[in-house]
């Protein structure tokens, strides 16, 4: 509980240098709240499963983003183009969930940093795809995709076609009602799941995998459909995240999607244990209230705008940084004591 | 008919033969008891019964068991349970975070369909926490507990966790026999007390108990009949009210011992003590030592013996620092500062793990390295001095190796082979000679002999023996086989739940070894 007090503390005192108004702050906190949530949410089922905090939706990002590039290269767009994109990145979601399920299971108890590895991996694929054998292998029909030497997806996608699609479907007022709603309804799904069957399986084999195990629960499945629904909704998270910021970092878009995701439910005071739909909800608003202030804090108080970004991202791997070491602490004072043998 | 019925099981692991023509029946609602000394097959048998992979994968067993007349052949813990076979393992398996409900329905949950599970199948169903709860209120109910069932584990008392698996087993349809594997081990007395009643009212019930306890008296209050094992063969099946507690505990240690092996040397010991333990504490998981006071005597060889789980095994690791310990140890009149390893083996003791493998060698380094290492590190031996730098003389090494190599006969392709390779005596042999580099007066032995052929076994022992005759080592073995210290020990400590049950002679009677293993209380030590 310490970590999400902390956090508030420091974004009172932070709101109170930028001396922004609270209707924007406010505004601004909505927009950020629709477009994350769903990315932080996929974090949730690993946690309880066992696996930590699955670094790995990466890859789920980067279904997402092959969908887009899909489908910008069909040029569709629009309310369709939204959702063909997300049907498009579903398979791909599910053939790299199960095989990081598949790769997890052979690291059990080393999955955070397997994961983490495995995005950099995947990203180097990723590279080689869409640098090297678009315009050449993989045909491309949209020329203005193509880098000006004919090989390699550009740098950057304009998604003008899709942009808002999903934020205005319901243009009730100027807030992104569908993404809102989208986001309640993968709460409400998450919240299904645990009480089923299948979620009552995932918690006993997060607890304890041999207990699990013996009493007949097939864990390395369990673990593997946890890995895909969280490489699923990735991917379903980064296509939402991309239609509200309209353009699309090629390379980079998917970079930070596990880093950010990741700090953003530890501030919410998730453990690599412990994980809800409250912790993903807190933790989402306190970050992005952080990224938010910080720059123009940074601004106000040293007059460099810079601090504030350097801020950011010191916060953020700090944050995990300091989950983890709050975790092997929390874990050593588990451990019997020779006070405790002399009853 | 009886409900259970084994016939001539045996089982190898290997060539090792754990089990030898066991037969056993079991009538409806009996209360079997099941005792032997650890290694005498109790478990290998449990674990034939309860169908576990284990048995499958070292190739199966001979022999028949028969259920309710029905051969019955189990090859997973999931066919046992079909055939109404429950077992309680000695460590629970109960998931701490979840509640008493959940524990007992774990994986057994009742559902209802739901919109998601007619597309994506059962195990997107509903958990009906109602039925769920009702089941377990049942269960519960059957063992008199009044505890409310939503009430996560965590946190519960011992006693409680202990009712709660039993309160699974009954909860699953058809249960006709449930297997106990040392159930009053962790429970408070009172608990144990209220258990036996619940394990007479179950047998009422018609439920066949199988009851593994190494507390003879509680075998002898609860149980119907008797079975005892020893090396692997059923020695007595009784009723039990035609056997008493003396005579259970002298079947379950007897053996012939070789004790023609003893010369009838006169020993004479000094009166000095070369260790002085004063209330020792030991959190050694699994083993820890709760208060124990041993004076060691220049030049005896003492076995500390005692079932497993029961510390003895801690002693050693406080000693040398390898786990945390508290109390007070005395060595050639002055204190050994605890915790701290590198002290323990300056004051010239030094200890043969029983981990062998994983803290007791190097296994990708080559024998004369594994040897030379201790020495090396503590007492500066086979170091030249080049200018502020040492370095190792390999000279020297090798030449140490290979004396040891010969007055030990370990049996190696020369000096420079890797430990890993070695088989289980030699790899000992190795551990033996970098003991000695070290020119202990005091030498702590672990287990020496576990997982080492009979052959083996003996050289083992024999050295040791020689050591302690010729160079005068004082030393202190711990061994899980009583045999083994009543061949080699000049006195043997009986280790009961962490605190000394009594010290007795090597020629003491089989009974007497029996009862204090078990915890009977016969206040007996030599000096």
């Amino acid at each position: 509980m310490i970590v999400p007090i902390i956090f508030l503390i420091i974004c009172i005192v932070g709101s109170f240098f930028t001396g922004l108004p609270f209707s924007f702050l406010f505004d601004e906190m909505v927009i950020r709240l629709a477009r994350n949530l769903v990315l932080v949410a996929s974090l949730i089922l690993p946690v309880i499963t066992g696996l930590g905090l699955n670094f790995a939706i990466t890859l789920g990002a980067m279904a997402g983003q092959i969908a887009l590039i899909i489908i910008t290269n069909y040029s569709i767009g629009g309310t369709t183009g939204f959702f063909l994109s997300l049907l498009i990145s579903t398979p791909f979601a599910i053939i790299f969930g199960y095989l990081v399920g598949r790769v997890l299971n052979k690291a059990k108890g080393k999955e955070m940093i397997t994961s983490m590895v495995l995005g950099f991996f995947a990203n180097g694929i990723y590279q080689l795809i869409f640098l090297l054998l678009c315009g050449t292998i993989i045909p491309v029909r949209n020329e203005s995709l193509l880098l000006s030497s004919g090989v390699g997806i550009i740098n950057t996608i304009d998604l003008a076609n899709i942009k808002y699609s999903l934020d205005s479907l319901l243009p009730v007022t100027k807030y992104p009602i569908a993404t809102l709603l989208v986001s309640l309804l993968v709460f409400i799904f998450l919240h299904f799941i645990l009480k089923t069957k299948l979620g009552q399986d995932m918690r006993a084999v997060g607890h304890d995998m041999e207990i699990a195990r013996v009493s007949g629960i097939n864990v390395d499945r369990t673990r593997i459909i946890s890995v895909i629904i969280s490489t699923v909704l990735a991917a379903w998270g980064q296509i939402i995240f991309l239609q509200n910021i309209g353009t699309m970092n090629t390379y980079g878009s998917h970079e930070q999607v596990g880093l950010f995701a990741v700090a953003s439910l530890l501030v919410g005071g998730a453990t690599i244990e412990k994980a809800s739909w409250k912790e993903a909800l807190i933790g989402t608003f306190l970050f992005h209230l952080l990224f938010v202030i910080s720059p123009l804090a940074g601004q106000n108080l040293l007059g460099n705008a810079q601090i504030g970004e350097y801020f950011r991202v010191f916060v953020a791997y700090g944050v995990i940084g300091l989950a983890l070491v709050l975790h092997a602490w929390e874990k050593n004072k588990a451990r019997t004591k020779l006070s405790d043998v002399k009853e | 008919m009886d409900l259970l019925q084994i016939k001539n099981v045996s089982k190898y692991y290997g060539e090792n033969r754990v089990l030898n023509n066991v037969s056993l029946s079991i009538k409806e609602g009996e209360i079997h008891g099941l005792v032997g000394e650890n290694g005498a097959g109790k478990s290998t048998l449990m674990n034939i019964l309860f169908g576990m992979p284990v048995i499958q994968s070292t190739g199966g067993y001979e022999g028949e068991i028969f259920i309710n007349g029905k051969n019955y052949k189990p090859t997973s813990p999931e066919e046992a349970m079909a055939e109404g076979i429950g077992m309680v393992h000695q460590e629970f398996m109960l998931i701490p975070g979840f509640t008493i409900t959940e524990n007992i329905k774990l994986n057994r949950e009742q559902t209802s369909p739901s919109l998601l599970s007619k597309v994506f199948g059962k195990r997107l169903e509903k958990l009906d926490m109602k039925a769920m709860a009702k089941d377990a209120r049942e269960a519960l109910n059957k063992l008199d507990m009044d505890i409310d069932e939503y009430v996560p584990v965590a946190g519960l008392p011992v006693g409680h966790m202990q009712f709660i698996e039993i309160a699974r087993e009954i909860d699953k349809a058809g249960l006709k026999l449930l297997i106990l594997d040392e159930p009053t081990a962790v429970l408070t007395e009172a608990e144990a007390d209220k258990f036996l009643e619940v394990i007479k009212k179950l047998s009422e019930m018609g439920i066949a108990i199988l009851f593994i306890s190494h507390r003879l008296d509680e075998i002898k209050q609860v149980t119907d009949s008797i079975t005892v094992l020893r090396d692997g063969e059923v020695v007595a099946s009784v009723k039990t009210d035609e056997i008493d507690v003396r005579e259970i505990a002298r079947l379950m240690v007897g053996r012939k011992v070789e004790l023609s092996e003893r010369k009838n040397e006169d020993r004479k010991i000094s009166d000095e003590y070369i260790l002085e333990i004063k209330n020792l504490h030991v959190n050694m998981p699994g083993e820890e030592v709760k208060g124990i006071d041993l004076k060691v005597r220049r030049g005896e060889i003492l076995g500390i013996g005692g079932l497993a789980g029961q510390g003895k095994l801690g002693i050693s690791n406080g000693i040398m620092g390898l786990y945390e310990s508290s109390g007070t140890i005395i060595k050639d009149g002055k204190e050994l500062p605890l915790n701290n390893p590198r002290e323990a083996l300056k004051a010239s003791i030094a200890f043969l793990s029983e981990d062998r493998r994983g803290i007791g060698l190097l296994l990708d380094d080559s024998i004369e390295f594994n040897i030379a290492f201790s020495s090396l590190e503590v007492q500066d031996n086979f170091l030249k001095k080049i200018g502020p730098m040492k370095l190792i003389d390999k000279k020297k090494v090798r030449e140490h190796a290979l004396r040891m190599i010969e007055e030990l006969d370990i049996r190696c392709t020369g000096p420079r082979q890797h430990t890993r390779a070695l088989s289980g005596g030699n790899q000992q042999k190795v551990c033996i000679a970098r003991a000695l580099s070290l020119k202990p007066d005091l030498l702590l032995v672990s287990e020496p002999t576990r997982g080492i052929d009979i052959g083996a076994k003996k050289l083992v022992l024999d050295t040791l023996v020689k050591l302690n005759r010729e160079q005068g080592v004082t030393i202190i073995i711990t061994s899980s086989e009583l045999a083994e210290l009543r061949q080699v020990a000049d006195r043997i400590a009986i280790i009961y739940e962490g605190k000394l049950a009594g010290i007795l002679p090597p020629d003491a009677s089989d009974e007497e070894f029996g009862l204090l293993m078990a915890g009977e209380d016969i206040k007996k030590v030599v000096s």
